[in-house]
């Protein structure tokens, strides 16, 4: 209320002003700092909550790597992160990340291009785009059903690769619950993903790039070799570095799919939570806080190379 | 531009087979659960199982509690670091980067050590799982906000209401909230669609909800699970579907901004 009274008072035309006689409630500069003040106050729930139920879990989990079974300081469950198994899955993890990521990212760009800049019919577009938002966000254990039906040793394209083409793929080495099969599973949420993220870059390349480039003789691989390719660089990395975090992190698409085959740190985390597998809590908690730097140096990069990006395309 | 159309039409044909291959696998063969004949009954089972509905409503009811516990949180929040803290936007900005940093699986973990024993023991409560929930929930139904508040000009129907002699809570309920309907709904749609799938946090705070019933189903049985899978994607579509149709209804330039990156 009072700050109601204070702007009617301040407002233009309100006589004492006009006059140049500072009003009782015109503001000095610590009143206005106290005032700020004091409306950090409004935020306090918001922040409470976020420290009680975000931040602190967090701050335990990394204090928790630092300690052994009894609560004392300790170096040692880092340095185990290095044992070969652990490190294994690190390596696994990370693999499937950054193929997906790849896989999604390449895809996800040339589908863009197409409903973008492509000339396709404009509903295609937005059928896409609608549609992007929903397969981004079917993921998780439907997923992996959809894919056990589809690709699993009984799915629908097994059966009918192998009736009609007599080519069995299970013999031939692929299985949906090993490295390929898992991750064609992850690229079916990163190419939507991909598209819903890279469709704003690619609004914002200008027509006139295009065509100046043209009226200097550009054949098309010149334009964007030299034009195209260095504008959208920062956003295409930025996009990687999403999908990469987004199939990082990933863990109930994974828990239905592999059943714990394939050792990926979320699994192995979730295994450390379900029941003790690592004999060491605090081996888990560490496991943990490898998975957070990661995925803080993915972001820092990823915020990085947003701000370069807005530079030039005004999305 | 037009001359080169023709490979444009291709990635759109692999994206589409992309798509569609496993929906349509998966939707024929949800329809084999009777040997010899395509027919539903493999979603008769689904639905005659009391467990289905069960943690359904399980999960819906967590769903709900998420949402007007989000709400609660986070518009009013919203609204005040507009008006009154501009600088705090950057602030709420970056917590909303965490849940990134934090995904489900390690956010999970952090709330079993922090709240399993001592005085906030919280683990058996349903309160830890809405909760972190709401925390999931946070960046989609912030960012919802913010860009409706960043589309209407909430200073200056501030300032228009109050001089009017409106007080806090009518601007707040007859002239904010009705501007940010379209938002509002959104993240609403968006926040039940996350949270009745969510596994990770259900599965490890050992809630009987609605992922990991599907999970399980999907240890003991073959054909249900496809009906399951088929099921909700017609609800994620459903949800999604209904948000792209209000946004585009309204102004919103944001549309398709928010979508994305679910609990995976």
């Amino acid at each position: 209320m009072t700050a109601q009274l204070e702007r009617k008072a301040a407002a233009p035309g309100s006589g004492r002003e006009s006059a140049g006689l500072p009003g009782p409630h015109a503001a000095s500069p610590r009143r206005d700092k106290r005032k700020e003040g004091l409306a950090w106050l409004g935020l306090l729930p918001f922040f409470l909550f976020v420290f009680a139920f975000m931040i602190l879990p967090a701050a335990s989990i990394f204090t928790g790597s630092f300690q052994d079974a009894e609560g004392h300081f300790t170096f040692r469950n880092i340095v185990n992160l290095f044992k070969p198994n652990i490190l294994g899955s690190y390596l696994i993890t990370v693999k499937v990340s950054a193929t997906t990521a790849a896989l999604g990212g390449v895809l996800g760009f040339l589908i863009a291009y197409a409903i973008s800049l492509g000339g396709l019919p404009k509903p295609l577009r937005s059928f896409m785009s609608t549609f992007s938002g929903v397969a981004s966000n079917f993921a998780g254990v439907p997923l992996a059903f959809a894919f056990i039906a589809t690709l699993g040793r009984m799915g629908l394209l097994t059966v009918f690769i192998k009736t009609v083409f007599g080519f069995d793929l299970y013999d031939k080495g692929f299985s949906l619950y090993g490295f390929w099969g898992l991750s064609l599973t992850y690229t079916y949420f990163q190419i939507p993903l991909m598209i819903l993220i890279i469709l704003p870059a690619l609004d914002g390349m200008r027509k006139e790039w295009r065509e100046a480039s043209e009226n200097l003789g550009a054949s098309t691989i010149q334009y964007w070799m030299r034009v195209g390719i260095p504008v959208l660089l920062p956003s295409l990395l930025a996009a990687f570095i999403l999908l990469f975090g987004n199939a990082f992190g990933a863990y109930a698409t994974a828990y239905a799919l592999t059943g714990g085959i394939i050792d990926l740190v979320p699994i192995l985390i979730g295994a450390q939570i379900r029941g003790n597998v690592l004999h060491d809590a605090n081996l888990g908690y560490a496991l943990a806080l490898g998975m957070v730097v990661i995925m803080t140096a993915s972001i820092v990069l990823y915020t990085w190379l947003q701000k370069i990006s807005s530079k030039w395309v005004k999305a | 531009m037009k001359k080169r159309a023709g490979l444009s039409w291709l990635w759109f044909a692999i994206g589409i087979i992309y798509f569609f291959l496993p929906l349509v696998a998966t939707f024929l063969f949800s329809l084999r659960g009777k040997k010899g004949v395509l027919s539903f009954v493999a979603y008769q089972h689904v639905f005659a199982d009391p467990l289905f509905l069960k943690s359904f409503g399980f999960s819906l009811e967590m769903a709900i509690l998420t949402v007007l516990v989000g709400l609660a949180l986070i518009v009013p929040t919203a609204i005040w670091a507009h008006l009154k803290v501009p600088k705090a936007r950057a602030v709420i900005e970056f917590f909303a980067l965490l849940p990134f940093v934090i995904p489900p699986i390690i956010l999970a973990f952090g709330l079993i050590r922090s709240y399993s024993s001592g005085p906030f023991s919280l683990v058996t409560s349903p309160v830890l799982l809405v909760a972190g929930y709401v925390i999931i929930a946070f960046p989609y139904i912030y960012r919802s906000v913010d860009a409706g508040l960043r589309a209407m000009d909430l200073r200056g129907l501030t300032e228009a209401a109050q001089s009017l002699g409106a007080s806090w809570g009518t601007l707040l309920f007859r002239v904010v909230l009705p501007n940010l309907r379209t938002a509002l709904l959104s993240a609403v749609f968006l926040t039940l669609a996350i949270v009745i799938g969510e596994l990770t946090l259900a599965v490890l705070l050992a809630w009987p909800a609605f992922g990991p019933y599907m999970a399980l189903m999907g240890r003991n049985l073959a054909y249900e699970p496809a009906a399951l899978a088929i099921l909700s994607f017609a609800m994620t579509w459903g949800a999604i579907a209904l948000i792209q149709l209000l946004t585009r209804s309204g102004k919103d330039k944001e549309k398709g901004a928010n979508l994305g990156a679910g609990a995976h």
